[in-house]
């Protein structure tokens, strides 16, 4: 990065940068030089940011009127639903927050499978990003628990009972979880505290996690380093601050639709019926983000190794910057990376559909198929790839033309146009 | 890759076609509700009409927890006058205390107070109905999967048996109830309740206006929703239309075309 001195023009200024170089930060994030081809799927990060801070002032909110008691708290959301001022809006925005979050998450780390952006120089932001998305799934999970209805209690019981799966221990882990024999009220103030808590450990890692992206800067869709700053590059205000604002508002747009017009349709109906112990729900259903991860969770016949696979795929994530052997970093250079990046992508949405349905018959055999291969993507297909695959030839910059020909410069441009929606 | 591409397309909309099958196995009857669509509200001579129906018929067995007799009168519902939801409130007799002495004692509903309980606890609300638990009515519609159009469909759908099912006593036979069968006898009948409005009370009407009144009872700030929720879309693309413009002109700074 380029921190030439920055002196504030006041006197007040001054004195007070010398002390806490606050100005100097924001001067640095207002001058950050940005590639100027960063196309929108880029600006996801700017949304996620959005739906971090949205969650965290309505979940503040609600938590006023909000009662963590397993006999009072359902009553409480419906309080807040009826009787406090804004309360449905309140609450349908922070519930269908939660599924914007991983809408715009999965969209994020997509994009980053795509452009090569876990690669050399940038694995710590990626692997700060896998432990964000972990902290996310806890933090959505005892979220669900809150309301106290059907839903929420067995999905609790389900989750939590995954853990009597480790060896000698498991048992009195999930007592020590539920502090109890059961999931029942302390197993509810207890997830209140921690998702009260949640959050702001996110919002602690997506400080370093946007530090440790501006040590190396952006990674681009051409994915070649650019020299910073140059003509590559823009500063990121104005230019990005309105392309980031531009996205943000029809992302905005999705959001309201679901909040106004069709609040439950992500939710599961079973979950306006309160809780009840001895009532078992027909099929018990994780909300739509967890779905791949409950399918691989089902796929394997025995229940610690269930945990143990699902607990991995995430794992796998974490190790993948040194299991792709490829030193090209953008899809849009590695015709074959591409084509098993779009298989991928069809994989898990083909495990988030059968983690939707009953683990039986050829919904079965289809989610060990899925697994496998999701698996086998990461340990076998990605670093074999590296070693095998024939890569176009990368350009020098975005301005210049590139060496050894210009076809695959004109199919990277190609390639950009088109992912500029 | 385009035909990869086209893959994921197409699961996609089989993914979302198989999911609404398999939440309804059978084709529910479908209403034009006119609380749907993005300037949807409720019909209020049909929410009066289907208050009327709830207290003449369900209350008897089901429980409204989470309404207030306030809640009659306030915008967007019913809208009883104030004398009106007075005069329904004091028509139920509460318990409260204990009083200075430490005595229980009944006394006239007031606006404040919530719905009146059918039943002193749940345990005697089973009892009364062979061991099935009446479900409390204030979300009932977001409670089921196909909400309105379902609760709406099972009022529709009490039947003869077909001749391969035998039904136990007190179980009745049901065409869109889940699993077919059904604690509930037929609550409805042509003409059980007569409406001041003068509208025939068939099964349909009543039907319908139950279930509108329930679907406001579960979602009484519906009409507020659909209002400020046009005024921010409308409000969203305006900003993103200008935003977009600004877009352009700042970045036409660097290069012709962005």
């Amino acid at each position: 990065m380029s921190d030439h001195e920055y002196t504030p023009r006041s006197k007040f200024g001054k004195w007070f940068n010398d002390r806490l170089p606050l100005l100097t930060l924001g001067k640095h994030l207002t001058d950050y030089p940005t590639p100027k081809n960063l196309n929108y799927w880029w600006t996801f990060g700017g949304i996620l940011t959005f739906c971090l801070i949205t969650q965290i002032i309505t979940g503040l909110v609600l938590a006023m009127h909000y009662i963590a008691h397993a006999d009072l708290a359902f009553a409480s959301v419906e309080h807040i639903m009826r009787d406090v001022n804004y309360g449905w809006l309140l609450r349908y925005v922070h519930a269908n927050g939660a599924s914007m979050f991983f809408l715009a998450v999965y969209i994020h780390i997509f994009r980053s499978l795509f452009y090569g952006s876990y690669k050399s120089p940038r694995e710590i932001i990626w692997i700060l990003g896998i432990i964000i998305y972990v902290l996310m799934m806890a933090a959505a999970f005892m979220g669900y628990v809150l309301p106290w209805g059907q839903m929420s209690f067995w999905g609790a019981t389900v989750i939590t009972n995954l853990f009597s799966a480790i060896p000698f221990v498991g048992e009195s882990v999930v007592t020590w979880l539920w502090g109890g024999y059961s999931v029942d009220n302390p197993t509810l103030t207890r997830f209140f505290a921690l998702h009260y808590l949640i959050p702001f450990l996110i919002l602690g890692l997506v400080v370093l996690h946007i530090w440790a992206l501006h040590v190396p800067g952006n990674n681009n869709p051409i994915g070649i380093d650019l020299q910073k700053p140059s003509k590559d590059t823009v500063p990121f205000h104005p230019y990005i601050v309105v392309k980031d604002l531009f996205a943000l508002l029809l992302f905005m747009i999705v959001f309201a639709f679901f909040v106004f017009y069709s609040p439950n349709i992500l939710g599961h109906a079973d979950n306006y019926i309160e809780a009840d112990p001895l009532v078992t729900p027909t099929h018990i259903v994780p909300e739509w983000y967890l779905l791949p991860f409950y399918a691989i969770l089902r796929s394997v016949p025995d229940k610690l190794m269930g945990v143990i696979a699902m607990f991995a795929a995430i794992g796998v994530l974490a190790v993948l910057p040194w299991l792709d052997t490829s030193k090209i970093r953008s899809a849009v250079f590695r015709p074959l990376y591409r084509q098993f990046y779009w298989i991928l992508v069809l994989d898990v949405l083909v495990l988030g559909y059968v983690g939707a349905m009953p683990a039986e018959g050829l919904y079965l055999l289809v989610a060990r198929v899925a697994t496998a291969y999701y698996f086998a993507h990461f340990l076998i297909i990605l670093p074999l790839l590296g070693k095998k695959e024939r890569t176009l030839p990368l350009p020098l910059s975005l301005t210049e033309p590139v060496l050894g020909g210009s076809v695959a410069m004109s199919a990277a441009k190609h390639k950009s146009e088109k992912n500029n929606l | 890759m385009k035909k990869i591409k086209s893959i994921i397309f197409t699961f996609i909309l089989i993914f979302n076609s198989n999911l609404a099958l398999s939440a309804e196995k059978i084709d529910l009857l479908k209403v034009d509700w006119s609380f749907n669509g993005l300037f949807g509200t409720f019909d209020r001579g049909s929410l009066q009409r289907g208050y009327q129906v709830y207290t003449e018929v369900c209350a008897s067995c089901h429980s409204m927890k989470h309404l207030s007799y306030r809640n009659l009168a306030q915008e967007g519902g019913p809208e009883f006058s104030l004398e009106e939801a007075k005069a329904i409130a004091a028509s139920f007799i509460v318990v409260d205390g204990p009083d200075e002495y430490g005595e229980m004692f009944e006394r006239p509903g007031k606006l404040s107070d919530k719905f009146v309980n059918p039943y002193l606890n749940d345990n005697e609300a089973k009892s009364a109905n062979g061991g099935a638990y009446p479900p409390d009515m204030s979300v009932l519609v977001k409670a089921r999967g196909g909400g309105a159009n379902y609760l709406y469909s099972v009022l529709n759908g009490y039947e003869e048996p077909p001749a391969n099912i035998e039904l136990d006593d007190g179980v009745y036979y049901n065409k869109y109830m889940y699993g077919n069968k059904i604690k509930m006898a037929n609550p409805l009948d042509d003409g059980i309740v007569e409406y001041n409005d003068g509208t025939e009370a068939t099964i349909e009407q009543m039907s319908k206006d139950v279930v509108t009144f329930l679907t406001w009872a579960a979602e009484p700030h519906l009409e507020t929703r659909h209002r400020i929720g046009f005024k921010v879309i409308v409000y969203l693309i305006i900003l993103s239309i200008l935003v977009y413009f600004s877009m352009k002109r700042i970045w036409s700074r660097i290069e012709p075309k962005v």
